[in-house]
């Protein structure tokens, strides 16, 4: 493809001091923080308006699996750190480390999803599906909508493990450009869990 | 040369990495905690968001390297955090000032 | 340097020779294309499509409303038995050509064209770069709104026809029309889901080509208004658009999975409790989608600004009046846009304390507009105008904007509101705005910078036409609105007449329904014009307007790469009829006058 050479791919702006595609993936994360809100908002809009949370009684511990949760919680810590790790053995000129621990983070977060699954199937075996009451319906929908980004991660993420690591030969700057913002994604989708988390499971 | 000077900086930061991994196994682990004290619901949404905020904040300030990130990203996320906070709180006063019986309703 | 003088023209010349000449095939060329030039035309042109197509639903329903219950000649009979049975227009019909015609000219047609369109093509012409700073990401972005406007036409043809609530979905009617994922109204949410994906990704790229890849010399207080203005609209964009998507979502999840965000408990449908959880609230969904639409309409309005900005200093051979007090007035519009959205809600049981706070900040924004047309105005005085159709079109653009401006104000102030919301007056009031404000400034647009796409001019003399007729036209449509809505004349209403007091304004009705005929046949010598001119129309240089700004140092079209040189700004961008120079315009691009 006769690509024209777009300044700033790797090399940070002397003025700015960021790669194009820092800056880029910081605005995408702006706007994830108002989507995320609007549906934070939308949780507080709803619950303060009924009588009763969850409205079938009792505690939101009680309906969601908290040891599960909390569990799922440590998971996505752990591969937080396995993150800013894969980017830092790029940053250190090695890849095979980089695999190492960037595969580590796509297990952790294949993880995540499994229990999720666990815990959304022992939702519906009791017939208990988002249209059984505004409790279900943002519980599934907060954690679908943050499940739906970790599977973009994950995609994300095995590329970089793949065939885009390819472009270590060529170019490790961009390669370990890629990673980080990769990782900074990554750490947007656990610090999203790190607030819904208490707020469905524990308040 | 320049990589050894990066290779430098970032092993001075793989310490930070490691403590801040700790932190928040540990509040994760004080936030299940506390939710076991079954504190009033006002007292228990402000010690359950603290304590999520620090968590965020540890995440967002290291592992994203945003303590150390330039004024263009601040400037984004300044503004971010702005309207986000009009977000959360302006329906939710528009709605609330008609359930609560305030002068006007 | 200055870019070299090159045989004008032909003006495909390819800048940065050096990796050899490449020719990429079809698909890769027109299809899918990395250029934000090609991209810019695609925008253009399926934008323009969108608004001839969103015209022709109104035009429809100006019959009804003209002469309700009377069969429409010719066309009736062709629509079908379902929505012109007899030939005569069927309330759901007019009910989906409303909420079609609302969401098709606002996302379909105003903002793919100013946005997608002018901004794709121009910004980085304007700033010197040689694309955009995620070209691949640009083309994503125009292939993920093409389905989403597909999806938007496809929902004409499913049971229960097109989405019927409404451009603005109020539930509850919009989570109870119509059944199962093929209806319209859930055809229409997902559109939206795809056309806001589409335009945050388009936003990431426009913020990040005019933060980093200004070209050397082009500081910020040396960019084009245009590009300040574009650079506003994307934070617009980025930051409101999400609230709608999460609220889309949401009311997908209500009208396929039974979810009740928005519907209340205890709602009673056609006599029938409806079989639902309930606890949901309908003011959730006016939060979240006002959130977004009020700053949208300041993305209607502010590339618009900036191309009369670029058009009228353009044509009065001096500098724009004003323009750092241009460039703070429209940042601080921006800002102001987020906090003023309640004003659409004044009459949903709000309390006066959060109904206060919104009226004032709805006040203070009105200042920072005010500014800018006064700025615009004063741009004038003491102008060698010229009166080229781009400069027609931007001129008419200050009274017209004046006016759905100053009406709008009624509409911030509570009391005034209460009389005057959901009638015909506020219709006036933001059609004045958007048509011949906004719509006017992308005509203007597309005279101004056909020649740099094309290479050719298009034709003045039917251009004039174009603009005298089109002129005069829409102020017969919109003007005598604002009296149908003072006498009380609801929107969205199917018969007017069933109201003594729709009777009394009934025969304005008529009127402006000839107006919008009158309208479409004004767009006859444009669309002529446009298509001739690609073949007929005079050849022209780099810099046929002797204009100032960036574009016009690559050729007229510019190639791959756009410029022949890298481009190097050495001064302010209007820069025209200053002393003591030989010519009455100094480029930005030029090393010496």
């Amino acid at each position: 493809m006769s690509e024209t050479a777009i300044p700033y791919m790797v090399k940070p702006h002397p003025v700015t001091g960021i790669p194009n595609g820092k800056l880029g993936i910081w605005l995408f994360l702006a706007s994830e923080v108002m989507l995320f809100g609007a549906l934070f908002s939308s949780y507080v809009l709803i619950r303060t308006g009924m009588p009763h949370w969850p409205p079938e009684g009792g505690l939101s511990s009680e309906v969601l699996n908290v040891p599960l949760g909390t569990f799922n919680t440590a998971v996505l810590i752990t591969s937080s750190i396995t993150m800013v790790l894969a980017w830092a053995s790029c940053k250190m000129g090695s890849l095979p480390k980089f695999k190492m621990w960037m595969g580590a983070t796509v297990f952790l977060a294949l993880v995540f999803l499994v229990v999720k699954y666990f815990e959304y199937s022992d939702k519906f075996h009791h017939e208990h599906f988002p249209s059984h009451d505004n409790f279900y319906a943002i519980y599934f929908v907060l954690t679908g909508l943050h499940g739906l980004h970790i599977v973009g991660g994950i995609i994300v993420n095995t590329f970089l493990l793949t065939a885009g690591s390819k472009m270590w030969q060529t170019d490790p700057e961009h390669f370990t450009n890629r990673v980080e913002n990769a990782g900074l994604y990554w750490h947007f989708v656990d610090l999203v869990w790190i607030f819904l988390f208490p707020s469905l499971y524990l308040l | 040369m320049a990589e050894n000077a990066q290779h430098e900086d970032i092993s001075k930061h793989m310490g930070q990495y490691y403590v801040v991994f700790v932190a928040l196994l540990c509040l994760t682990a004080v936030t299940v905690g506390v939710s076991y004290l079954h504190l009033t619901r006002p007292l228990a949404i402000t010690v359950a968001l603290i304590i999520a905020s620090i968590k965020a904040g540890l995440v967002a300030a290291v592992f994203m390297h945003l303590i150390s990130e330039r004024k263009v990203i601040y400037a984004v996320l300044i503004l971010t955090a702005l309207f986000f906070i009009i977000l959360l709180a302006l329906p939710n006063l528009t709605v609330f000032e008609h359930h609560s019986g305030m002068p006007g309703t | 340097m200055s870019v070299q003088h090159h045989n004008g023209g032909n003006g495909h010349g390819h800048a940065h020779d050096g990796h050899g000449h490449h020719e990429l095939p079809f698909w890769r060329k027109y299809i899918f294309s990395v250029d934000h030039k090609m991209i810019g035309i695609q925008y253009g042109v399926t934008a323009l499509a969108f608004l001839f197509f969103g015209f022709s639903l109104m035009m429809l329903m100006r019959w009804q409303l003209a002469y309700p219950g009377q069969p429409l000649p010719l066309l009736g009979k062709l629509l079908g038995e379902t929505d012109m049975p007899g030939g005569v227009m069927a309330p759901e019909f007019y009910n989906q050509l409303g909420a079609m015609h609302g969401t098709i000219m606002v996302f379909l047609g105003v903002v793919p064209l100013a946005v997608g369109g002018f901004g794709n093509f121009v910004v980085p012409l304007q700033i010197g770069a040689p694309d955009m700073a995620f070209p691949r990401l640009n083309m994503v972005s125009y292939w993920v709104f093409l389905p989403g406007t597909l999806i938007m036409i496809a929902s004409f043809f499913v049971p229960g026809g097109a989405a019927q609530s409404g451009w603005t979905s109020y539930p509850p009617l919009s989570d109870i029309t119509g059944q199962g994922f093929f209806s319209g109204q859930t055809f229409w949410l997902f559109a939206m889901v795809l056309i806001i994906t589409s335009s945050l990704l388009g936003s990431i790229n426009f913020i990040v080509t005019i933060v980093q890849l200004r070209a050397k010399g082009l500081s910020f207080w040396r960019l084009p208004f245009f590009v300040h203005a574009q650079l506003v609209t994307a934070f617009l964009l980025l930051l409101a658009f999400p609230p709608l998507e999460a609220a889309s979502v949401l009311q997908i999840m209500d009208r396929l999975a039974g979810t009740s965000f928005f519907l209340p408990s205890g709602l009673v449908v056609s006599g029938e409790p409806l079989k639902i959880a309930g606890g949901g609230n309908p003011l959730l969904w006016q939060h979240l989608f006002w959130f977004l639409a009020h700053p949208e309409v300041y993305v209607l309005i502010l590339p618009a600004m900036g191309i009369v900005a670029e058009v009228i200093a353009n044509n009065t051979r001096k500098p724009l009046w004003g323009y750092r007090l241009l460039v703070y007035s429209v940042v601080f519009l921006g800002f102001m846009s987020f906090v003023v959205w309640a004003h659409h809600m004044f009459m949903t049981g709000m309390g006066t304390t959060m109904s206060t706070f919104f009226q004032i900040t709805t006040m203070i924004i009105s200042i920072p507009s005010v500014i800018i047309l006064t700025c615009f105005i004063m741009s004038l005085y003491g102008g060698n105008i010229r009166f080229t159709t781009p400069m027609l079109f931007a001129t008419a653009f200050l009274p017209m904007f004046a006016i759905g401006g100053l009406t709008g104000l009624p509409l911030g102030l509570t009391a005034s509101d209460i009389y005057l919301h959901d009638t015909f007056y506020v219709i006036g009031h933001f059609h004045y705005v958007v048509a011949p404000g906004t719509l006017f400034a992308l005509f203007a647009g597309v005279y101004y910078w056909y020649p740099k796409a094309t290479g050719r001019q298009m034709n003045d003399a039917l251009g004039k036409v174009h603009f005298w007729l089109s002129f005069i036209a829409i102020n017969f449509i919109f003007m005598p609105m604002f009296f149908q809505g003072m006498a009380g004349l609801s929107r969205r209403l199917y018969d007017p007449t069933i109201y003594a007091h729709g009777r009394g304004v009934q025969t304005l009705n008529v009127v402006i329904s000839w107006g919008a005929w009158a309208l479409a046949i004004a767009q006859l010598p444009f669309i002529v014009n446009f298509f001739m001119s690609l073949k007929k129309g005079a050849r022209v240089a780099e810099n046929p307007w002797h204009a100032t700004t960036l574009e016009w140092a690559a050729p007229s079209p510019p190639g791959h790469g756009n410029f022949l040189t890298e481009p190097v700004v050495y001064r302010e961008p209007y820069e025209y009829s200053v002393p003591g120079k030989p010519n009455d315009y100094s480029p930005q691009f030029r090393a010496e006058a």
